[in-house]
């Protein structure tokens, strides 16, 4: 056992992949040489050479249309776009051709593939380094989402991913890429892609939470103890697909339920989540499905601290829902 | 602007046989691909008749396969605007005048290459041995699609022959075929990877994409733009600033050439060079294919509204099935008595895989839920087992959808 951060757990995923597995190719902007922005694919070029670890042009749409040629052509592609924030150009790719190639070959040509990149605020980044915009990939049939929050999820997540046959997001916190370290086994090990992890379990409230927001909600969980509130903290990991029972189970346990995200509210993930519990457990329901999320505004750089869920707000909701 | 009619019209610079041309200076690297420096390319004048000394003097076979294949391109593109015309299938994208450079750009690949077309590409996968019955499976959208009826009618997709599925938005496949090239090269199987989009792709930001990434990295990959004049209504004047659009090659760092897309034996020798260049490793080419789309956009299309009528007429005269047929006739390898009876031969044959694909029914309404993911998420079966409980319910769905009006 080693003891990793997060984007530690990341590299070290692609070094086991890679060397296991010789289809599995890695590009992007400045991953090569210089082993990424954030140090993700740090050494891989050194160890595996330019053909398997790429520096690309700086076009996004490029790196995600080229990736998804290799994948059709018989290679494993983990493409890296810098920050989610800089998705938009390979939108296209990524949701008209990436994720419906299956489908609309009749399961002729597929593309498996990773697209890894680091999304979330609290790094003071400004709205164009910041942004969580899982919703619009959550919307497209095709695509499986992944969000890790913690080195030991981070390494299985990845290498599950990568062996997966679909393409998958995969999602990381940047915000906590470093700030939390953890056990993480040196060999190589999966952990399966569509399961939840209760990371702290509870009986009054169910919190429903991923990524980065995780860590947040298990301080809310801390500070709503001594006020009379034992919150459930669901981490879903794998938000397509998505793990409903996990969360079924916990809502029809405690009949009380908050979501937190750092993304819009509108269209928010968080909305799909509380109507799937109304349709699937309305009846067990002590208080109304409240939201803790990002505001309807763009993500802002001076009041961010503002602007993001943090443990306080949180707790404030599990109150509110603890004494509706 | 230089429209394609007046360039047509131009002696062109090049009209001696390439490989003859030695020992130019040009600003590309590579000294083995003459072809790709001339201004405009071409060996068949426009009545068919080819100078001695510049007959490329191909094989008989080719020949005769590629005319084959021009000519079923055109009675499978006739078929298809008939049964559109007759309410039988929703939507068809003819290619009229296009065929030479479809085939032509076709015979030069080797059966592991990889094609990623546009939708004005029939006449590929025909080539390439598609079979007419699945292609026609496809304009129904039935149970013989292999797409499984979810893509608009001529959006094939052929894995077993390495033709790419068609996408609807533009330009996309260029950048897609990059990948396959990067992926030959970093596994070492020497396929080429060729790509297609017309005058109006060059505009989209994927074209951009795919001739900077290949540029980049000296992708074993071949782009193809079919400069047929217009898009949907918009003529090339309007499309860019560019004199020609094979001129676009120079800033990615690669050959560009135009060529004359109504002679086949011009569009052959181009894409070959281009091929083999990227095969031995040379890197990317763009060839400019230049000819003029003779029907609409698609069956919904009303050219008239937009079409320059003189240019059209000028181009009527530069057939380019009739041009390779004078051409054939010349070396004695074709006569109207072999016409007759291939003509009969091509419409008993479509008609036979018509009559078969029009019965094939639709697909199973549980389809829907394959092939979004390798298997079904608990969300899609879920869905699944509700929409099974409605079929059983309700046991018919009135289908109340409007023309497609594109």
């Amino acid at each position: 056992m080693a003891t990793l951060t997060l984007v530690q757990a990341v590299r070290d995923a692609l070094m086991c992949e890679m060397t296991e597995d010789s289809r599995v190719v890695v590009m992007g902007e400045d991953v090569g040489v210089n082993g990424g922005v954030f140090r993700a694919t740090e050494g891989l070029q050194k160890e595996f050479g330019e053909e398997r670890v790429l520096d690309t042009p700086l076009n996004e749409s490029g790196i995600i249309g080229m990736a998804m040629g290799m994948a059709v052509n018989g290679l494993r592609p983990v493409p890296e776009i810098q920050f989610m924030d800089f998705i938009y150009p390979a939108f296209d790719e990524i949701v008209s051709e990436v994720a419906k190639i299956r489908y609309r070959s009749g399961g002729g040509f597929t593309c498996p593939m990773v697209i890894r990149t680091p999304y979330g605020g609290g790094i003071r980044g400004g709205h164009y380094h910041s942004q969580s915009s899982e919703a619009y990939f959550i919307h497209t049939p095709g695509l499986k989402v992944v969000v890790p929050s913690n080195p030991y999820d981070a390494k299985g997540l990845l290498i599950s991913s990568i062996r997966d046959e679909d393409p998958v997001m995969f999602l990381e916190p940047k915000r906590i890429y470093r700030s939390i370290k953890g056990e993480v086994p040196e060999e190589s090990y999966t952990v399966e892609l569509g399961k939840a992890s209760v990371v702290r379990p509870g009986k009054d409230v169910t919190i429903l939470c991923w990524g980065a927001m995780v860590p947040v909600c298990m301080k809310a969980a801390e500070l709503c103890e001594p006020r009379g509130a034992d919150c459930e903290v669901i981490d879903l990991r794998t938000l397509v697909p998505l793990d409903e029972s996990t969360i079924l189970e916990s809502v029809k346990k405690t009949g009380r339920v908050v979501i937190v995200h750092e993304a819009p509210k509108t269209c928010g993930f968080g909305a799909e989540l509380s109507a799937l519990i109304n349709e699937e457990a309305i009846l067990y329901l002590e208080a109304p499905i409240t939201r803790v999320t990002g505001l309807d505004t763009p993500f802002p750089y001076t009041l961010e601290h503002i602007y993001m869920p943090d443990p306080e707000r949180v707790a404030l909701a599990v109150g509110k829902v603890r004494n509706f | 602007m230089q429209s394609g009619t007046e360039f047509m019209k131009k002696k062109t610079k090049n009209q001696e046989s390439p490989t003859k041309k030695k020992n130019t200076k040009t600003d590309h690297e590579s000294s083995s691909c003459e072809i790709l420096r001339s201004d405009c390319y071409r060996i068949m004048n426009e009545d068919g008749t080819v100078d001695a000394k510049l007959d490329p003097k191909l094989d008989k076979e080719l020949l005769l396969k590629m005319y084959r294949n021009m000519a079923l391109t055109r009675a499978f593109d006739e078929r298809g605007m008939m049964l559109q015309r007759q309410g039988r299938i929703g939507f068809y994208v003819p290619s009229f005048g296009q065929e030479a450079v479809q085939t032509g750009t076709a015979a030069p690949l080797e059966k592991k290459d990889w094609v990623f077309p546009s939708y004005r590409e029939p006449g590929i996968f025909l080539y390439r041995g598609a079979g007419i019955y699945e292609m026609l499976c496809n304009l129904w959208g039935n149970r013989g699609d292999l797409s499984k009826g979810r893509q608009m009618p001529v959006h094939y997709s052929f894995p077993d022959i390495k033709m790419f599925s068609v996408s609807s938005p533009i330009a996309t496949q260029m950048i897609q075929a990059v990948g396959a090239a990067m992926a030959s090269k970093i596994s070492k199987t020497k396929e080429v990877a060729i790509s297609y989009c017309g005058d109006g792709g060059t505009s989209e930001n994927d074209f951009h994409t795919a001739l900077t990434f290949a540029g980049a990295y000296k992708a074993p990959a071949v782009f193809i733009v079919t400069n047929n004049q217009y898009a949907i209504s918009v003529p090339l004047s309007k499309q860019t600033g560019a004199k020609r659009l094979s001129d676009k090659a120079i800033g990615y760092g690669m050959p560009g050439v135009a060529v004359d897309g109504n002679d086949v034996l011009a569009v052959y020798q181009v894409t070959k060079e281009a091929v083999d260049r990227a095969r031995r490793g040379e890197g990317p080419s763009l060839i400019e294919c230049v000819t003029f789309r003779m029907g609409p956009h698609s069956s919904s299309d009303d050219p008239s509204r937009y079409r320059d009528e003189k240019m059209y007429q000028a181009w009527l005269k530069r057939d380019p099935i009739k041009r390779l047929k004078t051409y054939l006739e010349s070396r004695k390898l074709w006569d109207e008595k072999k016409e007759k009876s291939l003509q009969e031969e091509l419409k008993k044959m479509l008609a036979e895989a018509v009559e078969r694909a029009e019965a094939e029914p639709a697909p199973d309404p549980m389809d829907l839920f394959e092939d979004v993911y390798a298997e079904l998420t608990p969300q899609l079966k879920k869905q699944k087992a509700e929409l099974l409980q409605e079929v059983e319910l309700r046991g018919k769905f009135e289908n109340t959808s409007e023309a497609f009006p594109l």
